[in-house]
C-alpha cells in the first residue's frame, strides 16, 4: 500500500518535473517576448540606444546571460548587416532558450514598429492631403536633412584618419556625378577592405595561420598562440 | 503575386546590405523603392524618413512595412518587413555559431575598415539628396540649418527639434 502510493508520488513527481521543466522553458520564452515587446516601444532614435536596454533586462534583471557574453554577443552582431535592434534580440534570445527563444524576441521586438507604422500607413493617404499635415511635414522634411547632417558630422568626428576622408569623398562622387549604385559601393568597399588585410596579412610574413587576429590590433603578446577557449 | 516577391527581394537586399545602422542605409533604400521601382515618390521617401524618427523602429524596418503596405496591403507590409530582417538573422546566426573564429578574422577586420568610408559617403550623399528634396526656399534652408546647429552645437534632443520644425511648418510653411 505504502509503497504503491510511494511509487504514484514518484510518477507524479517525475510528471510534475517534466511539466516544470516544459513550463519553465515556455514561460521563458514568454518572457523573452514580453521584454523584447516592451523594449521594442523605445527603439526611437537608432539602434545603439537599445544596446545598454537589453543589458538590463537580461543581465541585471533576469540573469539570463552575464555582462561578458553579452559584451561579447553585442560585438557580434555589429557586424552584421541589418537593424541592430533586432540582430541583438534575435541573438540574445537565441542564448537565452534557442533558436525558439531568438525568433520569439526578434518578433517581440518588431511588432510595435511594424503595427504603429501599419496604422499609420493605412490613414497616410487620407490626412496627408490635408494642407496643414503637408505644411508640418515640409517642416520636419529640413529636420532630417539636419538629423542626416550631424550623423555624418558624428562619424566623421569619430573616424579622423585622412585616407578614409579621401575616399569616402571619392564614394560620394561616384554617386553623384557618376550614378554608381550604392549597392555596388558597399560592396566594392568590402572588397578593397578584405584584399587590403590579406596583402598586408601576406606581406607582414604570413606565418600565423589564416584565422588568427591582426596582432596591430589583438593582444600583441599572442598574435598567433593557440585558441583560446578555455575549455578545461 | 509577383509585387509580393518584388517586395520581398527589394527588402531583403536592403537588409543584407544594411551595414551600420540608421542613416547609412538610406540611399540603398532609396534606389530600390524611389529610383528602380517608383514605388513611392522621393518627398514621400522623406516622410518616411521623418515618420521612422518619431516612432519607434529601425529605419529599415518601418520603411518596409510603410512601403510593403503602400504597394500591396497588410501582406505586402507583412511580407517586405519579414523580408528586411530574415537575411540579417540568418547571417547572424551563422556569425554566432563561428563566434571567436569570426571576429577576430583578418578578413573581417578588413571588410569592416573598408566599409568605413562606404558609410560615411552614404550618409553625406543622403544628406545632399534629402536636401534636394526638402530645401524649397529660403524659409526651409534657414529652418533647416538652424536644426542643424542645435544638434551640433547644444544637447537638445532630436524629438524636440523635429516637434519644433513641424510647428514651424504648419504655422509658415502652409500652401
Amino acid at each position: 500500500m505504502s509503497l504503491q502510493v510511494e511509487n504514484e508520488c514518484r510518477t507524479m513527481n517525475g510528471l510534475a518535473a517534466a511539466a516544470g521543466k516544459d513550463h519553465i522553458a515556455m514561460n521563458r520564452r514568454l518572457s523573452l517576448f514580453l521584454r523584447f515587446l516592451r523594449l521594442g516601444f523605445f527603439t526611437i532614435g537608432g539602434g545603439y540606444a537599445m544596446v545598454p536596454l537589453i543589458e538590463r533586462e537580461v543581465v541585471d534583471d533576469s540573469h539570463w546571460l552575464t555582462r561578458e557574453d553579452y559584451y561579447k554577443t553585442i560585438l557580434l552582431t555589429q557586424s552584421v548587416p541589418g537593424p541592430i535592434a533586432v540582430n541583438t534580440a534575435f541573438v540574445v534570445g537565441r542564448q537565452i532558450a534557442g533558436l525558439s527563444g531568438g525568433l520569439v524576441s526578434a518578433s517581440g521586438v518588431v511588432l510595435p514598429s511594424f503595427a504603429i507604422i501599419l496604422v499609420i500607413a493605412i490613414n497616410f493617404a487620407s490626412f496627408h492631403n490635408v494642407p496643414v499635415v503637408e505644411a508640418v511635414f515640409r517642416g520636419i522634411r529640413t529636420a532630417v536633412v539636419a538629423l542626416i547632417a550631424a550623423a555624418g558630422v558624428r562619424l566623421a568626428r569619430e573616424r579622423i584618419e585622412l585616407f578614409t576622408f579621401v575616399l569616402a569623398a571619392a564614394g560620394l562622387a561616384a554617386i553623384l556625378f557618376l550614378n554608381v549604385s550604392p549597392f555596388l559601393l558597399v560592396l566594392a568597399f568590402i572588397a578593397a577592405g578584405i584584399s587590403r588585410a590579406y596583402i598586408r596579412q601576406r606581406r607582414s610574413g604570413g606565418t600565423s595561420s589564416r584565422d588568427t587576429g591582426n596582432p596591430a590590433d589583438g593582444n600583441p603578446a599572442d598574435g598567433q598562440s593557440e585558441p583560446e577557449d578555455g575549455a578545461p | 503575386m509577383m509585387i509580393l516577391l518584388q517586395l520581398f527581394v527589394s527588402f531583403l537586399k536592403i537588409g543584407l546590405f544594411s551595414f551600420g545602422g540608421g542613416y547609412a542605409m538610406l540611399p540603398l533604400i532609396q534606389d530600390e523603392i524611389v529610383r528602380l521601382h517608383g514605388w513611392v515618390t522621393q518627398a514621400n521617401f522623406v516622410d518616411i524618413i521623418a515618420i521612422a524618427q518619431i516612432t519607434p523602429g529601425p529605419i529599415a524596418v518601418n520603411s518596409a512595412t510603410f512601403v510593403g503596405y503602400h504597394v500591396a496591403g497588410v501582406p505586402g507590409a507583412v511580407i517586405a518587413t519579414f523580408a528586411v530582417v530574415s537575411g540579417p538573422l540568418v547571417l547572424a546566426a551563422i556569425v554566432v555559431r563561428l563566434a571567436d573564429r569570426f571576429s577576430s578574422s583578418y578578413l573581417v577586420q578588413g571588410a569592416l575598415t573598408g566599409l568605413r568610408p562606404a558609410l560615411l559617403a552614404l550618409i553625406a550623399y543622403s544628406a545632399i539628396s534629402i536636401a534636394r528634396t526638402s530645401f524649397t526656399g529660403v524659409v526651409t534652408v534657414l529652418v533647416g540649418v538652424g536644426a542643424f546647429a542645435l544638434l551640433i552645437f547644444t544637447r537638445v534632443h532630436p524629438l524636440i527639434i523635429l516637434g519644433a520644425t513641424a510647428l514651424i511648418g504648419g504655422l509658415f510653411l502652409g500652401g
